[in-house]
């Protein structure tokens, strides 16, 4: 399973929890069972975010391939000028 | 990644748009014009928060000449909140919230008539308590610009405009910062900059009564004022073709809308095309400059130079409307050091200022410049070297960055250790000279983007992008398809297509482009291949699988299938239509793995102890591009972004009065450096290859703006022996602090 890390701010939705460890082929079934794993994510969620999967960023990519042992870091959706 | 080697990339070709710039044929957003058309000018308010009671256009619309006069009431509030407040930042509603916020516009025959007009519009205000500044904005009891979005889980310790909150960190800064032999907490401001580009906002919009609508605008990317234009507009994407024009300067100031809407509605009104051009006073108090901030930073170091703990307050005023920005400081302010113990948080705070927009690695540079400036402080305390204390502590491939992600190949080491060597750094300084340090760091994107090639029967080929040039992206395009199709730079020709040219493509923004255009049109380039190498098989008459491209010929790839001389492109061009028709490739896609990048910056400066004014006497500019396609265009890059960030640090600034409006809305009163204030800016590339693209692409137009306050602030607070805390250190302020 994918470890998941969430980003400081977004744990007050997860009841402080930082870490978890979910099963999913692909992020957009990551981001889905994240959203049903902590329902105060769900907002977030669908407004976008960026993911980290093993140190590479993906913005939005809902069928990016996850790894059983990737680490998958939650962001907030990256901006630019 | 291991370096490859390239027959074009890496050279430096004459610009492709250079003639046409330096002959003034280029066609820049002010300068399109058609029979007919009407003029554009905008009402705005003088007040910095007002309930606007009444709008009385009748005097206007009387006026000889005056075709159309529209006001808030013309755009309706729309569901979609974020495209909501964009429309409602182009045109207030029922209140001002800004001085400058548009409240009426009128068309008419000519500018002087339409100039006329807007003294006709008779607004009755009903003044409102304003706030401008991000730390009273953030107080309990602060006027409140929008009620209900205020950040969820905040509590009443700050008011309803704080509208974002972030923090991002690992470890336990506690056991991090006993373990330092230093801690310093300092505390720091900077002031809202304005990008400074040097064409103002400008468009020429043509809406009929079908519904169907023509663009031309300056921006950084017409899919994007499409999508907004036809939501506030209520008509059909297909139905508005926008065409971006040349761009006179964007740097993230040009990523969303001001006037398009406007002049889109003033058209479909008065039946007639309708050019908007922003004076510069406009641009300065309506468009979207940047934040400003306050911030606290606390670091820990050991004796030797290792910080042992690590922590930022960020707190950015965005102006009058909800944004999400202080996130991007928070991530980059502790993104140059492999920390055990590090925390960031940051706090999005709306003010009566005019909505900020990017701004060339938006919310990074002053982060990491109050994050420097205490490393600097550190490093002077402790008699350590700047750059031996940031190799200490230098993120490097598998480090866990402050914000989440583990960090792939980076290119932050070879830039200090090249710093290190350079000369400059070791060159002895004059007397009331200083020499500033600062590492900088930006994230950098990939995105969605179109790409159409079409291989001409001459040999030629022609290419469209979907993204404005505004930093050499027809040049590196070009020599990224010419490299992929082996085939001479000059048979290319790359344009930037409208929207209903080819598909989708994001902003030109993120630094995106090089890294996921070039991407697009080696997948374009390679679909032309595989077709010109079915091609030569069917001439052949082998299997299509036995031919292979090389040098930009298609050739059999062994013995076994056949000896045929190599077929060029440019051959099986010449009979495409008698083996199938016209050849084409194209790629649509969303790439990722843009790669982070950094920079390190040294600067002299030397500071008159009698008038406190800064002089830059030498600058020198590293950083890790990952790959240069066209060195030139990236030095200009690096140089550019250099100059930026001296600004920021030494002169720019929004001064607003006690009444909430904008003192200096011109370049008399801002000033930005201009050549003559400069030495040359020595950029020097560093090439780390990014492993997520074929070439080793990475962003690099963002990064040379983060290092430049800190490097400056470092230096000024060394030359003068005391520390700066708030930016710009304009003269007064330095006097003062000399005392």
């Amino acid at each position: 399973m994918a470890r998941v890390v969430i980003f400081g701010s977004l744990r007050a939705f997860t009841g402080g929890v930082g870490e978890v460890e979910i099963e999913a082929k692909n992020t957009r079934v990551l981001l889905q069972k994240l959203s049903e794993q902590f329902e105060g994510l769900r907002e977030t969620i669908a407004a976008g975010v960026s993911l980290a999967i093993d140190g590479e960023v993906f913005k939005e990519a809902w069928f990016t391939p996850i790894d059983e042992d990737s680490e998958v870091v939650v962001m907030p959706l990256m901006v630019g000028g | 990644m291991s370096k490859q080697d390239f027959k074009i990339l890496g050279t430096r070709p004459i610009r492709p748009d250079g003639l046409d710039k330096v002959t003034g044929k280029a066609m820049f957003g002010a300068d399109k014009s058609v029979t007919g058309m009407l003029h554009a000018r905008i009402l705005r308010s003088p007040h910095a928060h007002a309930e606007i009671v009444s709008i009385d256009t009748s005097k206007a619309k009387a006026l000889p000449g005056v075709k159309a006069v529209i006001t808030g009431a013309d755009f309706d509030e729309l569901k979609n909140r974020w495209t909501g407040y964009t429309s409602q930042n182009c045109m207030a509603q029922d209140r001002a919230l800004y001085d400058g916020h548009a409240v009426a516009a009128v068309a008419a025959i000519s500018k002087s008539i339409a100039a006329a007009a807007l003294k006709l519009i008779e607004v009755e205000y009903n003044l409102l308590p304003h706030v401008t500044d991000v730390d009273e904005a953030m107080k309990p009891g602060a006027p409140v610009l929008h009620v209900g979005v205020k950040a969820r889980k905040l509590g009443d310790e700050v008011s309803g405009n704080t509208v974002g909150y972030y923090s991002f960190g690992h470890g336990d800064l506690e056991t991090g910062f006993a373990e330092a032999d230093e801690v310093i907490e300092r505390s720091f401001k900077t002031a809202a900059t304005h990008q400074g580009y040097i064409e103002p906002h400008a468009c020429l919009a043509d809406l009929g009564s079908d519904g169907r609508g023509e663009l031309w605008c300056s921006t950084q990317g017409h899919y994007n004022v499409r999508l907004i234009c036809a939501e506030i507009l209520d008509i059909e994407e297909s139905q508005l073709r926008v065409t971006a024009s040349e761009i006179g300067g964007g740097f993230g100031g040009k990523t969303t809308v001001f006037i398009e809407p406007v002049a889109l509605m003033l058209s479909r009104k008065s039946g007639k095309p309708v050019k908007a051009v922003m004076t510069r006073d406009e641009v300065f108090r309506a468009s979207g400059p940047t934040m400003s901030s306050s911030m606290d930073i606390k670091i820990g170091m050991s004796k030797d130079g290792r910080i042992t703990a690590a922590q930022a307050k960020l707190r950015y005023q965005g102006g009058a409307f909800p944004y999400q920005m202080v996130m991007m400081g928070a991530m980059s302010a502790f993104a140059a050091y492999d920390l055990d113990h590090v925390q960031s948080e940051g706090w999005d705070v709306m003010t009566n200022r005019p909505k900020m927009i990017s701004y060339r690695a938006p919310g990074a540079p002053m982060a990491v410049y109050a994050v420097e400036a205490v490393v600097d402080e550190l490093c002077q305390k402790l008699e350590l070297d700047p750059i031996d204390t940031r190799l200490k502590n230098a993120a490097r491939e598998g480090t866990k960055s402050s914000y989440g992600p583990t960090f792939k190949a980076i290119g932050l080491v070879d830039a200090l250790e090249a710093a290190k060597a350079h000369p400059h750094y070791s060159a002895p300084l004059a007397e009331n000279t200083g020499r500033g340090v600062s590492c900088g760091f930006w994230f950098n994107f990939g995105g969605q983007v179109s790409v159409s090639m079409a291989i001409n029967a001459d040999g030629t080929v022609n290419l469209i992008e979907g993204n404005p040039d505004i930093g050499g992206s027809r040049a590196s395009i070009s020599m990224m398809a010419a490299e992929a199709l082996g085939i001479p730079l000059d048979r290319i020709r790359t344009i930037v297509g409208d929207t209903a040219s080819v598909g989708f493509s994001d902003v030109t923004d993120g630094s995106r482009v090089t890294f996921a255009v070039g991407i697009a049109t080696i997948n374009a380039a390679n679909a032309a291949i595989k077709e010109m190498c079915k091609r030569a098989a069917m001439i052949w008459e082998i299997d299509e699988d036995a031919v292979e491209w090389v040098d930009g010929a298609a050739q059999p790839t062994g013995h076994n299938a056949g000896e045929f001389p190599p077929m060029s492109l440019a051959e099986i061009a010449a009979v495409s239509g008698k083996t199938g028709g016209p050849i084409a490739g194209h790629h649509e896609g969303a790439p990722d793995k843009a790669g982070v990048s950094f920079g390190v910056h040294l600067v002299d400066v030397e500071v008159d102890p009698e008038t406190g004014f800064t002089a830059v006497k030498r600058y020198t500019a590293f950083q890790d591009v990952g790959k240069a396609i066209h060195p030139a265009y990236v030095e200009g890059q690096i140089q550019g972004g250099a100059v930026q960030g001296i600004g920021w640090a030494l002169n720019e600034e929004y001064i607003y009065g006690e009444d909430g409006r904008l003192q200096n809305p011109g370049f008399l009163d801002y000033r930005i450096p201009v050549a003559s204030d400069l030495p040359m800016i020595d950029p020097v590339i560093i090439e780390v290859p990014n492993p997520g693209h074929p070439f080793g692409v990475r962003g690099c137009g963002e990064t040379a703006i983060v290092p430049p306050l800190a490097a400056v602030s470092n230096g000024v607070s060394r030359a003068i022996g005391t520390r700066m805390f708030e930016l710009p250190m304009s003269p007064p302020k330095i006097l003062k602090a000399i005392g």
